[in-house]
């Protein structure tokens, strides 16, 4: 059971192992003599039979060792390289495909594989492919047949040579009209012996008594005589058509076996001479190496984390009282480590963009059809990574992006060519890191946005005067179409709706910390570039304490902080506000907000913390700042939802919680 | 073994103005002592706020509120119990928690239909153990959210 754990790793990493064999493979083809290629198809053959054993897929075991020996064979010369090997070989892969295929879909990656496995192994030991025909092949076979050689046959061998003894493969054969095979052999065996002393025979001796050959064999024969004399000597049995003596070389035929025997060694060595595309694909496959974790216990990891960064503080509060340096350089140390330390807890819970791409493509190709436009979607930057909680939120403000584009930004198919552009519109979804951000820009080549058009929708709807329209810049043109109550397109259509989207857009962007801006050129299409912060679950707050009760307001919303005399509140429409900065900003206690429970300080001068959302701005009376703060943003849980101005909460360094404002609820 | 688990009920046993209440002890998650808690404005008044319960913000609710008991300062027995129900973590103020009892489960009898207190909507049954009247709670209508009227 366990092992299922693994079979998403081990399927992923199968897939990779098959298509670097099929790109190896397709440059040895071109290339049959390069041997660096066929070790990096030995190499991805040998871990897919490591990972396909561990496993249990036996199949695929089989056939990517028989796969492996045949490799092993042409990597030490035994076996040259051919056209119609490397097709076998392709065979293979491809049968290896489809029993990963086969476990993709749940099943055990089984296939007969036999017949396969059976040439394979053909090849391996030099057997002519079925299909082969070439009698250039004929001694090339001979020698390989002999190749089979055990290691005490090797030493003889090798002892043999020191003696002064040569060694000979003699291939001897028989007339096709010789009635006692087994009698011949045996005479020729006879001489042999009295000349010398066979090693090996092929076939084995056993078989050639019982006839059990067509007309030749071939032996591994260590004698003092001459290749001319023992030819002579074996000439003399009758029914013998010709011998062949051959000078047997023992490192040149025994490295086969020998190869065997040392596989794992060889595999050793290899890891040592690395060229640089191994260290490429190598990399590849560390960097895919995944375990799958459930966010809550990550969620864990990180609450148990922040136990102790609240210790930490306590430590260094401590350690500075008592002024020990041993005792501080120890807290010092633990510092620095926890920090890099909520670095890697943070990136753990990071995951690709893709989650949220991947459903884009067929949402595209529906809604073009539905709309009867041509539109062809690129994505770039699937592979952005960002938190685990920024993911969850941010699909709907995409969808209504998406539709949004397809919907008013890219023209019909017609109006695209009377406008001299191609048929197919363009729509470009890009994720990227920046900094301490993430960007997600939205492009498409439509009809981008129009000012006059949306400068007079939005001053029929009373959002702009009509006096101020020309001072707008673009920027604050194109703002405007995320305005609540805003509408451009002549018809109302299911797929963006009635103007209700990109202010909703807007909203979840910006309570998600980020902003979006809007770039567009008439004619040449828009981009809607969202930025977003890395993560959610760290954010950056000003502290600030209104009676016992301490508040965090979110960096992201704060615009700046002010002192203000009371002489310079105003009052407007029974709400206080001030002029900030020649604007008109209303104010609000967070203590009447939050019914703070205390007496409310007769002081001269408040403190004003200036939030924006969008355009807007309000000022909020607390009455001290404490200062910034990086901390850890915590829901509420399950039981308390939905309470008014409260994001969140926040554990500070003495152990309390801290509550986070939602200023967005504020500024109405 | 598997026969005394299901005929008995293994109940944590706490006070709460003078009377003696069971809670099943796998609902229990730990009994902690007082801590800082923090207000949450805008929530009902018997949920007495936040409070850190090892890293997780763990919502407490006053007992004695939820009842409509008159309230009491904290002593030094007072303890939350801190309960894991329906994916909800919470915990419960109250007056003492001292015991861990096994109450046979045929033994347990509903809620008196006339008690006369206001509380009698939290009561799933009662039970008599070695002279001691114990009250089953009903966790379920303590958690009721549509009894949470948030002030907006």
């Amino acid at each position: 059971m366990e092992m299922n754990e693994y079979l998403d790793v081990f399927i992923e990493e199968s897939k990779e192992h098959i298509q670097a064999l099929n790109d190896h493979l397709l440059k040895l083809e071109s290339n049959l003599g390069d041997l660096g290629l066929v070790n990096e198809i030995f190499r991805s053959a040998h871990t897919l039979k490591g990972m396909s054993a561990t496993m249990g897929f036996t199949d695929l075991a089989d056939l990517t060792h028989k796969m492996e020996n045949v490799l092993d064979a042409i990597r030490n010369d035994n076996i040259s390289l051919t056209p119609i090997i490397i097709d076998i070989i392709f065979q293979a892969v491809d049968a290896l495909e489809s029993m990963v295929v086969d476990i993709i879909n749940g099943g055990e990656g089984k296939k007969d594989v036999t017949e396969l496995v059976a040439i394979l192994q053909g090849v391996e030991q030099g057997e002519e492919v079925p299909t082969e025909q070439s009698v250039l092949e004929q001694p090339n076979r001979i020698t390989t047949q002999s190749a089979r050689l055990d290691e005490f046959e090797l030493a003889v061998l090798n002892q043999s040579k020191e003696n002064g003894f040569n060694n000979y493969q003699v291939n001897v054969q028989l007339q096709k009209t010789c009635l006692l095979k087994a009698a011949r052999v045996y005479m020729v065996f006879e001489i042999f012996d009295q000349i010398g002393e066979v090693i090996k025979s092929m076939p084995t001796v056993t078989e050639l008594e019982d006839e059990n050959f067509e007309y030749d064999f071939t032996v591994i024969l260590v004698t003092k005589d001459s290749p001319t004399e023992i030819e002579k000597k074996i000439l003399k049995v009758s029914e013998v058509d010709h011998v062949l003596v051959e000078p047997f070389e023992v490192n040149y035929a025994g490295l086969e076996e020998e190869a065997n025997i040392e596989h794992i060694e060889t595999a050793q060595t290899l890891a040592v001479d690395i060229d640089a595309s191994e260290e490429e694909t190598k990399k590849k496959s560390f960097s895919s190496k995944t375990i799958r974790v459930n966010i809550n216990r990550l969620d864990a990891l990180m609450n148990l984390f922040e136990e102790l960064v609240i210790d930490r503080g306590r430590l260094e509060q401590i350690s500075s009282q008592l002024k020990n340096s041993d005792l501080q350089e120890t807290v010092e140390h633990m510092t620095r480590i926890s920090g890099d330390l909520q670095n890697i807890i943070l990136n753990m819970r990071m995951v690709p963009i893709d989650q949220v791409f991947n459903r884009f493509p067929r949402m595209v190709r529906q809604l073009a059809k539905d709309l009867n436009k041509k539109i062809n979607l690129e994505v770039v930057g699937a592979e952005t990574e960002l938190d685990r909680t920024v993911i969850d939120e941010i699909g709907d403000p995409l969808v209504h992006l998406i539709r949004n584009a397809l919907d008013h930004g890219i023209e019909t198919a017609e109006e695209r060519s009377k406008s001299g552009k191609v048929e197919e519109g363009t729509l470009k979804l890009n994720a990227y890191h920046s900094g301490n951000s993430v960007f997600i820009e939205i492009t498409d080549d439509g009809a981008g946005i129009d000012r006059q058009k949306v400068l007079q929708k939005a001053i029929s709807n009373g959002i702009v005067k009509e006096e101020d329209a020309d001072t707008f810049t673009d920027q604050q043109v194109f703002q405007l179409i995320m305005e609540s109550g805003f509408s451009t397109a002549d018809k109302i259509s299911d797929i963006s709706g009635r103007g209700v989207g990109l202010d909703v857009v807007r909203n979840k962007i910006e309570a998600l910390g980020g902003t979006i801006t809007i770039h567009s050129v008439a004619g040449e299409g828009s981009t809607f570039l969202i930025q977003l912060p890395l993560t959610l679950s760290i954010i950056s707050v000003m502290l600030t304490e209104v009676q016992q009760e301490k508040y965090a307001i979110p960096l992201s919303s704060i615009l700046e902080t002010a002192i203000v005399h009371k002489k310079d509140i105003m009052r407007a429409h029974n709400q206080q506000v001030i002029d900030f900065r020649g604007k008109v900003v209303p104010l609000v206690s967070l203590k009447d907000i939050f019914q703070v429970p205390g007496e409310l300080p007769n002081d001269e001068y408040f403190s004003v913390v200036i939030i924006k959302q969008g355009e807007k701005m309000a000022g909020l009376i607390v009455d001290t700042f404490i200062g910034q703060q990086e901390v850890v943003l915590k829901s509420l849980g399950n039981y308390l939802t939905d309470i008014f101005a409260i994001s969140g909460a926040t554990i500070l360094g003495d152990g309390q919680v801290a509550l986070i404002v939602d200023t967005n609820a504020l500024i109405k | 073994m598997v026969e005394v688990t299901e005929a008995y009920l293994k109940a944590i046993i706490f006070q709460l103005n003078d009377e003696e209440y069971a809670m099943p002890v796998e609902l229990v998650g730990s009994i902690e002592r007082m801590m800082h808690v923090t207000r949450i404005p805008g929530a009902p008044d018997f949920v007495k706020g936040v409070l850190n319960l090892r890293g997780v913000v763990t919502p407490i609710l006053d007992l004695r509120k939820r009842f409509g008991f008159e309230e009491k300062a904290y002593t030094d027995s007072t303890r939350t119990i801190i309960i894991h129900y329906n994916q909800i973590n919470i915990g419960l103020i109250v007056d003492a928690a001292y015991d861990v009892v096994d109450i046979p489960k045929d033994r347990i009898e509903a809620a008196p239909e006339v008690i006369g207190g206001m509380h009698i909507d939290y009561i799933s049954g009662v039970t008599k153990h070695e002279d001691r009247l114990l009250i089953l709670l009903d966790i379920d209508k303590i958690l009721e959210t549509s009894n949470l009227n948030i002030i907006e």
